[in-house]
C-alpha cells in the first residue's frame, strides 16, 4: 500500500515537473498558430523588411517597429549598464553587510514597482524636460530609454552584486597580496571573474528592456516610422501589439500576432544568450 | 488520523461550495455591452443609471474599440455592441442596427496655441504631413506635432472618412484612445489631435472649423461636417433586457443624460 | 602616460561612488515621488468606497478586490505546480537531461515578456476556451507567468534544507515521501513562503497581461467569470486618460504601499529563517 502510494506520488510530481515545459509549448504553439500563417501569406520579406504599416490598406511592414525595439533597448542599456555596474561594484565591493543588507530590498523594491507608475512619470517629469530643453515632440526615443534604463537596474544591480559577491575572497587577497591598489584588484581580478554573471544580468536587463510594454507605450509616441534622432518618435514591437490589439480584426490582428512572433524569436535568442552566459559561470 | 481525513474532507467541501456560491451568486438578467472606447463612459453612465432603476439587471460594459464592438456582436460575445463609425464594415450588415446618440469630433490643440480656427483643407495638409509649421496656419514658428488614433480606431476611421483623402504622415504620434490623444495635446503646447465632443475639458482648446465650433445646433442643423453616428448593434432583434436598456437610452431621460454629457442626441 | 595606480583608484572610486548616487537618487525620487504626490489623498474613504464616473471621482474598492483576487487565483494554481516541480527536481531525480530540459523550460517561461503572455492568455482562455474577460482567465494567465519564480525559489529554499536531516529521516525507516512532507517542506517553507510573496508582486504589478484577459471592468465581480480591474489596470486607465490626476497618484501610492509590505514581510520572513538556520 505505501509503496503504491509513493509510485503514485513520484508519477504526479513527474507530471507536475513538465507544467512549465508544458506551458512554455502552450504558449509558442499558440502565438505561431496565430502568427505564422500570416507571416507565410504575406512573404517574411514583405514583413520584417518593408516599413510601410498601415494594416487597414493591406500594408503590414514592421521593420520601423524591429528599429524603434533596437534604438529603445541600446538606450536603455546606454544608460541602465554604466549606472548599474557601477553601483554594483561600488556596493558589493565597498559596503558593509549590514548596509547590504538594507540596499538590497530596497533594489529589489524598485523591481517589484509596476511599470506604469515608471511610465507615469515618464509622462509627467520626463518628456515635457525633454521637449522643452532639447525640442521635438518630448514622447521620445530618448524618454523612453531613459524609463527603460530606470526599470532595468535593479535587475542588473542585483545580478552584478551577487555575481561579484560569488567571487571568492582569494581572488582580492592574491592581488592585494602581489601590492595591487583595491581598483586595480576590481578591474584584473573581480570583474574577469564575475564577468559571466554580470553579462547574464545585462541579458536578462535587456529582455526586460525589449519586452516592456506599458511603459513604453506611454512615453515613446508610438509614431510608425523609422526613427532618425533619439529625439523622434518611435513605436517598438511590444507597442505595436498593444497599441492596436484592441481594435483589431481579421489580417490586422493575425499581423499583431505574428509581431509578437517576432518579439518572442528575439527573446528567445536572448534567453539562450543569458543561459549559456549562465552555464560559463557555473563551469568556472 | 481518521480526524484528519474527516478535516480535510470538510474543507473540501467548503471550497467547493465557496465556488458554487462564487460561481452563480447573483439571480436576474445580465448582458454584456462592448465596444467603442469612445461611448463607453456615456454607456458605463447610462448603464447605471438604469440598474439604479432596475434592480436585480447587471449591465456589464466593456470597452474594446468599434471593431471590437462588432466582432463581439457577430460573434455573440457581447449583448450590445457599441460602434462609432461612419461606414460600417462589411461584416457588419448582417447585424441589426440602432443609432442611439451623435458624436461630433473636435480638432483640439492646446490652449497656448493661438490658432482657432482651421479649415478642412488645412487639417487634411496637416495630417498628410504638408503643413508642418504652425506659422502657415496663422500660428507661431513651431513644429506641428500631429497626434492620431492607432489603425482601426473608430474616431480615426470616421475622421479620416469625413476629410477624406488623408495618408497620415508617419511622423504623427500615436495614441490609443480619446483620453490619451487629449492628455498628449494638453501636455504639448504644438501638437493637434481630434477627439469625441463629450470629452472636451480646460486642459486643451477646442478648433472651429471653417468657421463654426462644434455645438449642438450646428450639428443639428448639418453646418458642423465633424459627425459621426453612435451605433448599437445585436445579432438579432434586441429583446429582454437588450432591448429594455436600448429603449432606456432613446427615451427623453436616456438622451437628456447623452445631451448634459456632451454627446448630441438622436431625437 | 601612465598614471600612478592611486590616481586611478581615486578616480575610478569617485565615478563609482557618483553613479552609485545617482542610482539611488533615481530610486529615491521615484518612491518620493509618488508617495508624495499620492498619499495625501488615501484615506480609508478611499479605500472601501466604488469609484464614481469612472473613477474620476470616489474609491477604488472593486480594483482592490481585483487587486487581492486575481494573485489569489493564480497562487491557488501555479503553487502546487511549482512547489512540485521543485520537489520532483531536488527530491526525486538526479541532475540529467531531463531535468536540463526542465530548468531550460522554466528558465524561458521567466523571460517571456508580459505581453506575449497577454496574448496567449487572450486567444486561449478568453477566446479559444470562451471564457470571456474574466477573473479566472486573468488568474490562469497570472499563473503561467509566476511560475518559473515559484519553481526558482522553492528549488533554492528545498537544496537549502541540510541532507543531514533526510539521512535521519531515511534511517528512521521513512519513505521519500513521508521525508518530503514531514522534513523538507517543513524546512523550506520560509524560503517558499518568500518566493510566493515575490510572486504576489509581480502579479499585482502587472498591467499588459491583465488588461487583455481580466478585462477592465469597475464593477465589483459577482463571479470568477466576472470581468475585473486590477489596481495596476486602473492606474494605467486613469493615468493614460487623464481621467484624474489626483485619484491616479492615489492609486498609485496604494501600490507601492502593498508592494512595500509584501517585500518587508518577505524579508523579515526570509530573515527569520536564516536566523533559525544559524542557531
Amino acid at each position: 500500500m505505501k509503496i503504491f502510494s509513493e509510485m503514485a506520488i513520484r508519477r504526479v510530481l513527474t507530471g507536475i515537473a513538465f507544467s512549465a515545459i508544458a506551458m512554455l509549448i502552450l504558449i509558442i504553439l499558440f502565438i505561431l498558430k496565430e502568427g505564422l500563417p500570416f507571416i507565410f501569406q504575406i512573404g517574411p520579406g514583405n514583413f520584417l523588411l518593408s516599413s510601410d504599416w498601415s494594416p487597414l490598406n493591406g500594408k503590414f511592414g514592421i521593420f520601423a517597429m524591429i528599429v524603434g525595439s533596437l534604438w529603445v533597448t541600446a538606450g536603455a542599456l546606454f544608460i541602465g549598464l554604466p549606472l548599474g555596474l557601477a553601483g554594483a561594484i561600488f556596493l558589493a565591493e565597498f559596503l558593509p553587510r549590514w548596509a547590504m543588507r538594507i540596499i538590497k530590498p530596497t533594489i529589489e523594491l524598485l523591481a517589484g514597482i509596476p511599470s506604469v507608475v515608471y511610465g507615469f512619470i515618464g509622462v509627467m517629469v520626463l518628456a515635457p524636460i525633454i521637449r522643452d530643453s532639447l525640442g521635438g515632440p518630448g514622447l521620445s526615443i530618448m524618454a523612453a530609454s531613459i524609463i527603460l534604463g530606470v526599470m532595468i537596474l535593479p535587475t542588473i544591480l542585483s545580478i552584478s552584486i551577487d555575481s561579484i559577491k560569488a567571487v571568492p575572497n582569494s581572488y582580492r587577497e592574491g592581488s592585494f597580496a602581489l601590492g595591487a591598489t583595491h581598483w586595480q584588484t576590481i578591474h584584473m581580478a573581480v570583474l574577469p571573474a564575475a564577468k559571466s554573471g554580470i553579462i547574464a544580468g545585462i541579458i536578462l536587463g535587456l529582455g526586460r528592456a525589449i519586452g516592456e510594454t506599458m511603459a513604453v507605450i506611454m512615453v515613446v509616441g508610438n509614431a510608425a516610422k523609422i526613427p532618425a534622432s533619439v529625439l523622434d518618435s518611435a513605436r517598438p514591437l511590444t507597442a505595436n501589439i498593444a497599441l492596436e490589439m484592441g481594435y483589431a480584426t481579421g489580417m490586422h490582428r493575425q499581423a499583431l500576432f505574428a509581431t509578437g512572433v517576432v518579439l518572442l524569436i528575439i527573446i528567445m535568442m536572448l534567453n539562450f544568450a543569458a543561459n549559456t552566459a549562465i552555464k560559463n559561470m557555473v563551469k568556472k | 488520523m481518521k480526524t484528519k481525513v474527516m478535516i480535510r474532507c470538510l474543507f473540501f467541501l467548503l471550497c467547493v461550495a465557496l465556488a458554487v456560491t462564487f460561481g452563480c451568486g447573483r439571480g436576474g438578467s445580465t448582458i454584456t455591452v462592448a465596444g467603442s472606447t469612445a461611448f463607453q463612459p456615456f454607456a458605463e453612465k447610462l448603464a447605471d443609471l438604469y440598474m439604479a432603476a432596475n434592480p436585480g439587471s447587471t449591465i456589464t460594459i466593456q470597452g474594446g474599440g468599434s471593431a471590437v464592438g462588432i466582432q463581439s456582436a457577430l460573434s455573440g460575445a457581447a449583448n450590445i455592441g457599441m460602434a462609432d463609425l461612419v461606414i460600417l464594415p462589411k461584416d457588419a450588415q448582417s447585424l441589426k442596427t440602432v443609432i442611439v446618440a451623435r458624436d461630433g469630433i473636435v480638432m483640439i490643440v492646446n490652449p497656448k496655441n493661438p490658432v482657432k480656427n482651421l479649415t478642412l483643407d488645412q487639417i487634411r495638409n496637416i495630417y498628410n504631413g504638408k503643413i508642418k509649421n504652425w506659422k502657415e496656419v496663422g500660428g507661431s514658428d513651431q513644429a506641428v506635432t500631429v497626434v492620431s488614433r492607432e489603425e482601426g480606431s473608430g474616431t480615426r476611421s470616421s475622421f479620416e472618412a469625413i476629410i477624406k483623402n488623408i495618408t497620415l504622415t508617419k511622423e504623427a504620434i500615436i495614441q490609443d484612445s480619446n483620453g490619451t490623444v487629449r492628455e498628449t495635446v494638453a501636455n504639448d503646447h504644438n501638437s493637434i489631435g481630434y477627439i469625441s465632443h463629450g470629452l472636451v475639458n480646460n486642459k486643451i482648446s477646442a478648433l472651429m472649423l471653417n468657421g463654426i465650433a462644434c455645438t449642438n445646433d450646428d450639428i443639428n442643423k448639418g453646418l458642423y461636417p465633424l459627425v459621426r453616428p453612435v451605433y448599437f448593434l445585436t445579432r438579432e432583434e434586441p429583446q429582454g433586457l437588450s432591448k429594455s436598456f436600448i429603449d432606456f437610452i432613446l427615451s427623453e431621460q436616456g438622451q437628456k443624460t447623452i445631451l448634459t454629457n456632451g454627446l448630441i442626441p438622436v431625437k | 602616460m601612465k598614471l600612478h595606480p592611486r590616481y586611478t583608484q581615486i578616480g575610478a572610486i569617485s565615478l563609482l561612488v557618483i553613479a552609485t548616487l545617482i542610482t539611488l537618487a533615481i530610486l529615491v525620487f521615484i518612491i518620493a515621488f509618488v508617495l508624495g504626490r499620492g498619499l495625501l489623498y488615501v484615506n480609508a474613504d478611499f479605500l472601501f468606497s466604488n469609484p464614481e464616473d469612472m473613477g474620476r471621482a470616489g474609491g477604488i474598492f472593486p480594483t482592490l478586490i481585483g487587486t487581492i483576487i486575481l494573485p489569489l487565483l493564480a497562487l491557488l494554481i501555479a503553487t502546487p505546480l511549482g512547489v512540485g516541480t521543485s520537489i520532483y527536481l531536488t527530491e526525486y531525480t538526479r541532475e540529467s537531461r531531463v531535468t536540463r530540459i526542465i530548468r531550460f523550460g522554466a528558465d524561458c517561461l521567466a523571460g517571456i515578456p508580459s505581453i506575449i503572455f497577454g496574448l496567449f492568455g487572450y486567444i486561449f482562455f478568453v477566446t479559444t476556451l470562451k471564457m470571456g474577460w474574466s477573473i479566472i482567465s486573468g488568474g490562469l494567465t497570472l499563473a503561467f507567468m509566476i511560475l518559473p519564480t515559484l519553481i526558482r525559489t522553492s528549488e533554492e529554499a528545498i537544496k537549502a534544507v541540510p541532507n543531514s536531516y533526510r539521512e535521519v529521516s531515511f534511517s528512521l525507516g521513512a519513505t521519500r515521501w513521508q521525508t518530503v512532507r514531514k522534513v523538507v517542506l517543513p524546512n523550506a517553507l520560509p524560503g517558499i513562503v518568500t518566493g510566493i510573496m515575490l510572486s504576489v508582486g509581480r502579479s499585482i504589478g502587472e498591467t499588459a497581461a491583465v488588461i487583455f484577459t481580466a478585462g477592465s471592468s469597475l464593477k465589483l465581480p459577482g463571479s470568477i467569470f466576472d470581468s475585473v480591474r486590477t489596481m495596476s489596470v486602473h492606474f494605467y486607465v486613469l493615468a493614460r486618460e487623464g481621467i484624474s490626476n489626483e485619484n491616479a497618484y492615489a492609486t498609485a501610492a496604494v501600490l507601492v504601499i502593498s508592494i512595500l509590505s509584501i517585500n518587508l514581510v518577505s524579508y523579515w520572513i526570509m530573515n527569520r529563517f536564516i536566523a533559525s538556520k544559524l542557531k
